[in-house]
């Protein structure tokens, strides 16, 4: 399956673009991160600390045990600091 | 209702004249403005930078905007947040809402601010000079949030 990844604020950083097309067979969003972190050290630094990772499917907010059947778009980023 | 996400900064006052223009119905109404400080933990900030996720932001706003206005009686709602590279003493944040009576039209602001400050995707990177570190999310403000959920 064709996923969009998008990275935000130090997971950019530490996977070092904003975003890419992979092709992964992860159900979930739990063996999608863990494929990530097989492929090359910057992943593993990036998704190191899982409870330190935000998830969102189709830009709504999710957790790993999630689904991917059906996503388009998974964004993965910091706990939130707006305001 | 209305929620804009934005670099350029806002006019309090002419965001007030607009949404009172035309009515005499709103007996209340709260703002709160959040503004970038000089200090974080006693080191001084010269910079600070706020990213945000395009599309799932102005999302994630209109829902928390949604819930407060069905929780509260709201006559109006506005929610501005600011992105991009700021300064100390620059707005961040701007939050309105009216109401008949001032009870809802607090309750719904206090709401909107504890929502979006963990749970629209914003992260701030703040620093001095060429140095900089993003912010991490504070227990406190998820235990803001806690106060809110129904039993």
């Amino acid at each position: 399956m064709k996923l969009d990844l998008l990275y935000f604020a130090w997971v950019r950083e530490r996977i070092g673009e904003p975003g890419e097309q992979v092709e992964t067979n992860a159900t979930t969003v739990a063996e999608l991160i863990e494929d990530l972190r097989s492929r090359a050290p910057r992943y593993e630094a990036a998704f190191s600390d899982p409870k330190a990772i935000r998830v969102a499917l189709d830009q709504e907010l999710s957790t790993p045990d999630a689904l991917l059947t059906g996503v388009r778009e998974v964004a993965f980023f910091p706990p939130m600091t707006g305001g | 209702m209305a929620v804009r996400v934005q670099a350029g900064d806002f006019d309090i006052s002419a965001e007030l004249a607009a949404l009172r223009a035309g009515r005499a119905d709103i007996g209340a109404i709260v703002t709160f403005t959040g503004l970038v400080r000089d200090t974080a933990k006693g080191a001084p900030i010269e910079h600070m930078t706020l990213e945000h996720y395009p599309g799932m932001t102005e999302k994630a706003l209109s829902a928390i905007e949604a819930e407060a206005n069905a929780r509260w009686d709201l006559q109006v709602s506005l929610i501005i947040h600011r992105y991009g590279a700021l300064k100390p003493a620059d707005q961040i944040v701007l939050v309105v809402t009216a109401s008949p009576h001032r009870g809802d039209a607090f309750a719904a602001a206090e709401f909107l601010m504890d929502y979006l400050k963990s749970r629209a995707p914003f992260w701030k990177k703040e620093g001095r000079g060429n140095q900089g570190h993003w912010v991490d999310a504070r227990d406190a403000d998820e235990s803001a949030l806690a106060r809110w959920t129904k039993d």
